[in-house]
């Protein structure tokens, strides 16, 4: 045990006392599952994701090539996760890519783990379906395919569906900054423009 | 220097006062509507203090497993009992890097302990990518002055002319704020993909899991949590939460408390290391400097609850009018006023207690519901008591106040005095009220006078 | 019903008008006032100038005074939050008049008489510490003749605050600038409000600077029948 470990924590206790009162917590809030999870949540979710100028779209599972076609237009440099979902057209699979790699494509269209209706946040957790963090930092434009089915109310049902075990971004909107006169502006460092792909 | 003394600087500064009345006027409101539209606001407040008191009573444990969490997870866990100590811990791994640049997303912990100047004292720059952080860097003459955006001093004109100055080498960047914007993002592009190793704070660490969380808007937190080789977590040990499910609580508290948002644009939690995703060495450092001599103050051990949002600031009528220079601290406002005297020790800053006229606002915005009036009040007994003489005029008119108002007799003989216009009534109010307000004409009897007049002795 | 008086040193000494329009009021409405001679401070400054030690003895003397009466009125928002908090023997019977008229009594009409343009401050200890919400402005709605005009930044400190008008007073003062502009902006004649503290506050810029406007305790209104 470092000396300042012990230092420290001789501190706590001693600040402390020799019997302090832990309080109990109560958690009379909506918890996870008070909500319910009906097609109504989905409408909430491309409600609220929208407010932060994300583009949104609502399409049938079978309609989705066609609509991540007509968003990115034709001759981009698109990346995807390794072993992604068939989009019908010509995708670079994040294998490693080196980060000029990263750097060189024009968009990337991922999954995402799930969706919370009342902030309108994508959940990425890192892995086959969301992609590395990386994946969908360095490229400007990201498409990320929402299923519908993954919409939950609110932040307690996200926190309660959600590990530790990789690594998790929550995302609202595109890249914004606060910092001047306190009001939000688009499109700093993450990716500027966000297309919101609600399928099923 | 004194608070009324730098508040007396610093409100000659109509620009500055317009520039923070305006954003704090426009944030406020906007706090109001993100707040309104959540129907268990209240619970999750509760929760939230609750949490936090749960925390601080069972700290030792709390640390304990973050530690054993975090170090199964791949991390490596230092602890700093004071700033120098974690200064040193960051500079040591910075030369094992061999890289002379961090980058560095914006962290309160870093600034309270002037970690950018100890780097740069050992060859080491480190490069703030926070667009606020950023603007106060360019400037050297310039410093924080607010907890969530340190340059709300400046207006847009301001951070225009700045960045036409610097990072935009001349080049005219026209009147939208999206300008501005994109020269951050050009400056700090090449940066973010190149440099082996960055440094940032925590807004959480949760013991069951060793989860460490950063809220952010802009987008260089996931930059620089994601792209360097080795990353480096300074964290105040009060920051810590027990279980995973409190993540559902302050998410929620928090960004609609700082910058009124359903939630901000970018949250990011890791836990140790992940092959092959982001950095593959990570290391946190646990620092006290300070907090123990906080969490040993019973009253005082609250402000120890604050997670950062500033929704005090933005409200408080002082705040508004001083600007976050005049409290001379890395937490201005009114958290700033019961933290910065109790982190530093009360003689460092012994006006900042007296640095409000107790409204009462920041209470009733506090996400963890930190009840800074009374705290405020406590150490302001425990500056009297501990930090001044007993023999100052003020406590002579306390005193002597006190003595008068302790029987009748003396108290009516003191109103006499004060008809008078002298005795401790008046001595104690009238110096410096004059100067800039009538005293209303003294009225020709005391209501006791009166009543006794109407009613006997009785 | 019998209710004793706690005028607060403040208003004993300096503002006797508004302890007088209290008794005029509540005898009005049929209670029976008593004035405890033997009261002085309640200790609030002493207190929130860091003088705790200083106050005890003033509190212990407040619960003597004030133990064997059912209800206590006080025209003060700002000591009937103090002597709540602190003392606690009989703190729970003490109410601010505006609580004490709705409350206790039932009465929102209280017959008065005022035909002029008003505008009302609601004190941060009225608002955030009592929480009366809106009963002073319930009770002035009902004042015949009065033409009540809302206050811009109503619920914005008016930079008084005890020691901190003398101790903080630049920043003091630019707190009061700001209320004082909305004060003007009503065009009303008086500015009123439940503690004569922050009154002599406001008052002292607006008689400064020569604008007219009076101020009034809450009192003093509710109490006229001009």
């Amino acid at each position: 045990m470092s000396t300042a470990k012990a230092d420290i924590l001789a501190r706590v206790r001693g600040a402390l006392g020799p019997s302090p009162v832990v309080p109990e917590i109560p958690r009379t809030y909506r918890l996870a599952g008070t909500l319910v999870r009906d097609a109504a949540v989905v409408d909430l979710f491309c409600e609220t994701v929208s407010e932060y100028k994300a583009t949104v779209h609502r399409v049938a599972e079978s309609a989705l090539p066609d609509k991540v076609r007509a968003i990115l237009g034709e001759g981009l440099r698109v990346g995807v996760p390794a072993g992604f979902r068939d989009l019908g057209l010509p995708v670079i699979e994040d294998r490693g890519l080196s980060v000029a790699e990263l750097d060189e494509l024009d968009a990337v269209v991922t999954g995402s783990a799930l969706a919370i209706a009342d902030t309108g946040t994508i959940v990425l957790v890192s892995g086959e379906n969301s992609g590395r963090r990386a994946l969908t930092l360095v490229p400007d434009h990201h498409v990320c395919l929402v299923a519908a089915s993954s919409v939950v109310p609110s932040v307690p049902d996200a926190i309660a569906a959600l590990g530790p075990d990789a690594p998790i971004t929550l995302v609202s909107g595109p890249s914004a900054t606060s910092d001047i006169e306190l009001d939000r502006v688009e499109g700093v460092h993450g990716p500027r423009r966000l297309d919101v792909v609600v399928f099923g | 220097m004194s608070f009324q003394s730098a508040a007396k600087v610093t409100l000659k500064d109509a620009q500055l006062r317009r520039n923070i009345g305006k954003a704090t006027t426009l944030i406020r409101e906007k706090r109001l509507r993100a707040v309104a539209e959540v129907p268990d606001w209240e619970p999750l407040r509760d929760a939230g203090e609750a949490i936090k008191a749960h925390t601080m009573a069972t700290l030792p444990e709390q640390l304990e497993k973050l530690e054993a969490a975090v170090t199964a997870a791949g991390g490596v866990v230092h602890w700093a009992r004071d700033g120098a100590e974690a200064n040193a811990i960051v500079a040591s791994i910075a030369k094992r890097v061999g890289t002379d640049e961090v980058i560095k997303v914006k962290s309160l912990a870093t600034d309270e302990i002037e970690m950018n100047e100890a780097l740069e004292a050992e060859g080491i720059h480190a490069l703030e990518t926070d667009l606020a952080e950023l603007i106060v860097q360019l400037n050297p003459e310039d410093k924080q002055s607010h907890i969530l955006v340190p340059a709300i001093h400046r207006n847009r004109a301001e951070i225009r002319t700045l960045f036409e100055q610097t990072i935009a080498q001349g080049q005219s960047l026209g009147n939208e704020a999206s300008a501005i914007a994109e020269a951050a993002r050009l400056h700090l592009r090449n940066k973010f993909l190149t440099v082996p190793m960055a440094v940032s704070g925590a807004n959480f660490g949760i013991a069951e899991t060793g989860t460490i969380g950063v809220v952010e808007s802009e987008g260089n937190g996931r930059m620089c949590l994601t792209m360097p080789r080795v990353l480096v977590t300074l964290m105040g040990i009060e920051k810590v939460l027990p279980a995973w499910q409190d993540l559902e609580v302050f998410l929620q508290l928090l960004p609609r408390s700082s910058t009124a948002e359903r939630m901000n644009p970018y949250t990011s939690l890791w836990t140790g290391v992940r092959p092959g995703d982001g950095p593959q060495e990570f290391h946190l450092i646990l620092l006290d400097g300070g907090r123990t001599n906080v969490l040993a103050d019973e009253v005082g051990r609250a402000a120890l609850h604050c997670i950062r949002c500033s929704a005090c600031l933005n409200v408080c009528p002082v705040y508004e009018r001083v600007g976050g220079q005049a409290y001379e601290s890395v937490y201005p406002g009114p958290i700033g006023a019961i933290l910065t005297p109790q982190l530093n020790g009360l003689g460092s800053a012994p006006s900042l207690p007296w640095a409000s006229s107790l409204c009462g606002a920041c209470y009733e915005v506090c996400p963890v519901k930190i009840d800074i009036p009374s705290i405020l009040i406590h150490l302001r007994g425990r500056v009297v008591r501990e930090e001044k003489s007993r023999l100052t005029p003020e406590a002579l008119a306390m005193k002597g106040m006190a003595a008068a108002f302790s029987t009748r007799r003396r108290y009516e003989a003191a109103q006499r005095l004060a008809k008078l216009g002298r005795g401790p009534i008046v001595k104690a109010a009238l110096p410096g009220w004059t100067a800039m307000r009538d005293l209303p004409e003294p009225p020709k009897e005391t209501f006791r006078d009166w009543w006794k007049r109407e009613h006997g002795e009785g | 019903m019998k209710v004793a008086l706690f005028i607060t040193c403040f208003n004993d000494t300096l503002f006797p008008g508004a302890g007088k329009a209290v008794v005029t009021l509540l005898q009005r409405l049929g209670c029976e006032v008593e004035f405890p001679l033997e009261q002085t401070c309640c200790g609030q400054m002493h207190v929130n100038s860091g003088y705790e030690h200083e106050a005890s003895g003033l509190h212990d003397r407040f619960a003597r005074v004030f133990a064997d009466y059912d209800a206590v009125v006080s025209p003060s928002a700002s000591c009937t939050a103090h002597v709540r908090e602190r003392i606690e023997s009989v703190g729970g019977k003490v109410f601010e008049l505006t609580e004490f008229l709705i409350d206790q009594l039932g009465v929102v009409d209280v017959g008065a008489s005022f035909p002029h343009r008003v505008t009302f401050h609601p004190t941060c200890h009225s608002l955030r510490l009592l929480n009366v919400g809106d009963r002073p402005l319930r009770l002035l709605r009902e004042v015949r003749g009065i033409d009540l005009v809302e206050l811009d930044g109503a619920r914005e400190c008016c930079g008084f605050g005890g020691t901190f008008a003398i101790k903080n007073a630049d920043t003091s003062m630019a707190m009061l600038s700001d209320k004082v502009r909305h004060v003007l902006d009503t065009r009303a004649e008086v500015c009123t409000s439940a503690d004569t503290s922050c009154l002599m506050h406001i008052g002292g810029a607006l008689s400064r600077g020569r604008t007219g406007v009076r101020t009034m305790h809450i009192a003093e209104i509710l109490a006229a029948q001009e």
